[in-house]
């Protein structure tokens, strides 16, 4: 598959400061894919999202971007990408059908009306379309104050899709919305990722979004501290192991020795087991069981293991 | 060349519809006025016209109009420092428009904000009674254009070396609110000490309240009284300042705009 995103040794340190905001940062992100970024405040995130959309210059590195460099085309660059930023970019006074019609203007689609009457009729179907999609045929021409939360970053979706990008970067889109309307957001983000092929690049502080992604790319002071399929970082960096008891414990530690695996009895008997072998082990045990209890490492584990080696080796 | 027209046009007109759609700023648009020319102007009227030998409201109310063009227009420019950060305008510095297309719809818009906003300043105008003629209004056109294209670029320049709303803040105030007392627009500058006179010379509202001047007063017996220069010399003056502040201003600004 073709790569959308190069980025081979960036580093972006900001005037006046003393350390690099990115550090010799290098991935590949391909046509399709859903790639997130992962890190604490401060890690290198926005700086990142910044350069590759062209708002930013870097200090060194190279950076492509739909097989463009970005600093020899940086037109060429944004007329592929689409952002949805942090802080809302909504004009609030305007109606919902306004801000898109500002958007296609900005993007040279249509030519510029005062009016929605005065505009094209492939414009209308279209506004029309995504109307429907929002569930907001009634209030397209209404204030954006008016809106939700969630409606209005959904709208900033729809609105930032309306000139076809191929890449879509989305940087820590949920921050302030109530869990249902996070769920209907992303909802919303699979069916266009599917019905479009768009590629999402993504930065967020919810684990659970992440876990979701095709990749991950865990950051932190500005250098890449993992990388990898959820699966990988998970298996990479967090225990496996089950927690057995038994009523004669005695026997079932003589078990466990006889099969060469490696325990310690805290409370209950800690066995580190491979996922994968877990049903062949107990299938052989011969001693009754209490309790058996699988733990399954979950992201938040690996991202938090992975921030706090990084934060010992520092100090 | 018709998409960046286009991309202009939508930014300029932009500006112009949220101006129209917020009440409160509209309402305040039309209070100023009151407070300069209203109240100002009226008590200033009262004590010193007979002294200085003109009218003193009407003074006032020709040195508003110039002000509140060039402050808009500049203070409109800057406020692309906080805008960037928030609202629509993060979406147009990422759309596949040049920055000078950025900066001359800003321009456009916030001008057109401006001179919407000159209708408080009428109204004044109309209650006071101030004397009006078809030929002083046709002088205004361009005067006003000029005032707003001056004030947008000064912003511009302002704006070029400021990189958050803090500095914003604390320098922007300290740049224009001297201006209003260099540039005479509540009391006469024709004689200064030295100082006064060279600040007070090189600052641009000075030229743009003077244009206005010029222009309204232009055959009318208090013209040596009131006016510093010629429409001509006040229109160089300005064409030149907009020329140099245009060009740096919108260097400065693509530069230091991603070399952050």
């Amino acid at each position: 598959m073709a790569k959308i995103i190069e980025v081979t040794d960036l580093t972006k340190r900001y005037k006046k400061a003393t350390t690099n905001a990115v550090d010799g940062v290098s991935f590949e992100v391909e046509e399709g894919e859903f790639f997130t970024m992962l890190g604490p405040n401060g890690a290198g995130k926005t700086t990142t999202i910044s350069v590759l959309n062209t708002t930013l210059d870097k200090t060194s590195g190279s950076v492509k971007v739909g097989g463009i460099e970005i600093e020899k085309d940086s037109a060429g660059v944004r007329r592929m990408i689409g952002v949805i930023f942090q802080n809302p970019s909504l004009d609030l006074n305007l109606t919902a059908e306004e801000n898109v019609r500002f958007h296609a203007f900005l993007y040279g689609l249509f030519p510029y009306r005062l009016t929605y009457n005065m505009m094209p009729t492939d414009y209308k179907k279209k506004v029309e379309e995504l109307a429907r999609i929002l569930g907001i045929e009634k209030e397209i021409h209404q204030p954006v104050k008016t809106f939700s939360g969630g409606m209005k970053r959904k709208l900033e979706i729809v609105r930032g899709l309306i000139h076809h990008p191929k890449l879509l970067f989305l940087d820590e889109p949920t921050t302030g919305l109530d869990p249902q309307s996070r769920k209907n957001l992303w909802s919303y983000l699979k069916t266009v990722r599917k019905n479009e092929n768009l590629t999402l690049f993504l930065t967020t502080h919810y684990l659970e979004e992440a876990e979701e992604s095709d990749r991950i790319c865990i950051i932190d002071n500005g250098k890449i501290v993992s990388l990898g399929t959820p699966l990988d970082i998970k298996r990479d960096l967090v225990e496996e192991y089950m927690l057995l008891d038994s009523g004669n414990r005695k026997a079932l530690t003589k078990e466990l020795d006889n099969s060469k695996l490696k325990y310690v009895e805290d409370g209950a008997i800690k066995v580190w087991i491979k996922e994968s072998q877990i049903q062949e082990t107990i299938r052989n045990l011969k001693t009754k069981l209490t309790s058996i209890q699988i733990h399954t490492p979950t992201l938040e584990e690996a991202y938090l293991e992975i921030i706090d080696k990084k934060n010992e080796k520092n100090n | 060349m018709r998409k960046t027209i286009n991309a202009i046009t939508a930014i300029a007109m932009r500006d112009l519809i949220k101006l129209l759609r917020d009440r409160p700023r509209l309402f305040f648009s039309l209070i100023f006025p009151l407070l300069f020319v209203g109240i100002l102007g009226t008590s200033l009227n009262s004590n010193l016209s007979a002294d200085v030998g003109y009218s003193f409201l009407i003074f006032v109310f020709t040195g508003v109009i110039g002000q509140n063009l060039f402050q808009s227009t500049a203070a409109g420019i800057i406020s692309l420092v906080e805008d960037r950060q928030n609202d629509f305008s993060q979406a147009m510095f990422i759309a596949p428009v040049s920055r000078l297309a950025i900066i001359l719809g800003k321009i456009l818009g916030e001008s057109m904000v401006a001179i919407v906003q000159l209708l408080g300043i009428g109204i004044m105008g109309i209650i006071f009674q101030i004397p009006f003629n078809l030929g002083q209004i046709v002088g205004f056109v361009p005067a006003i254009i000029l005032v707003c294209l001056v004030g947008g670029s000064f912003g511009l320049l302002v704006m070029s070396n400021l990189s958050s709303q803090k500095q914003v803040n604390q320098i922007f105030p300290l740049l224009i609110f001297p201006q209003f007392f260099l540039a005479g627009v509540f009391s006469p500058i024709k004689n200064l000490p030295i100082f006064l006179l060279v600040l007070s010379r090189i600052s641009p509202m000075t030229y743009a309240v003077d244009l206005i001047r010029s222009i309204y007063y232009w055959g009318r017996p208090e013209y040596s009284k009131v006016v510093l220069h010629s429409p001509s010399v006040n229109l160089l003056v300005l064409g030149v300042m907009f020329l140099v502040m245009f060009t740096t201003g919108t260097y400065l600004f693509v530069k230091n705009d991603r070399n952050r």
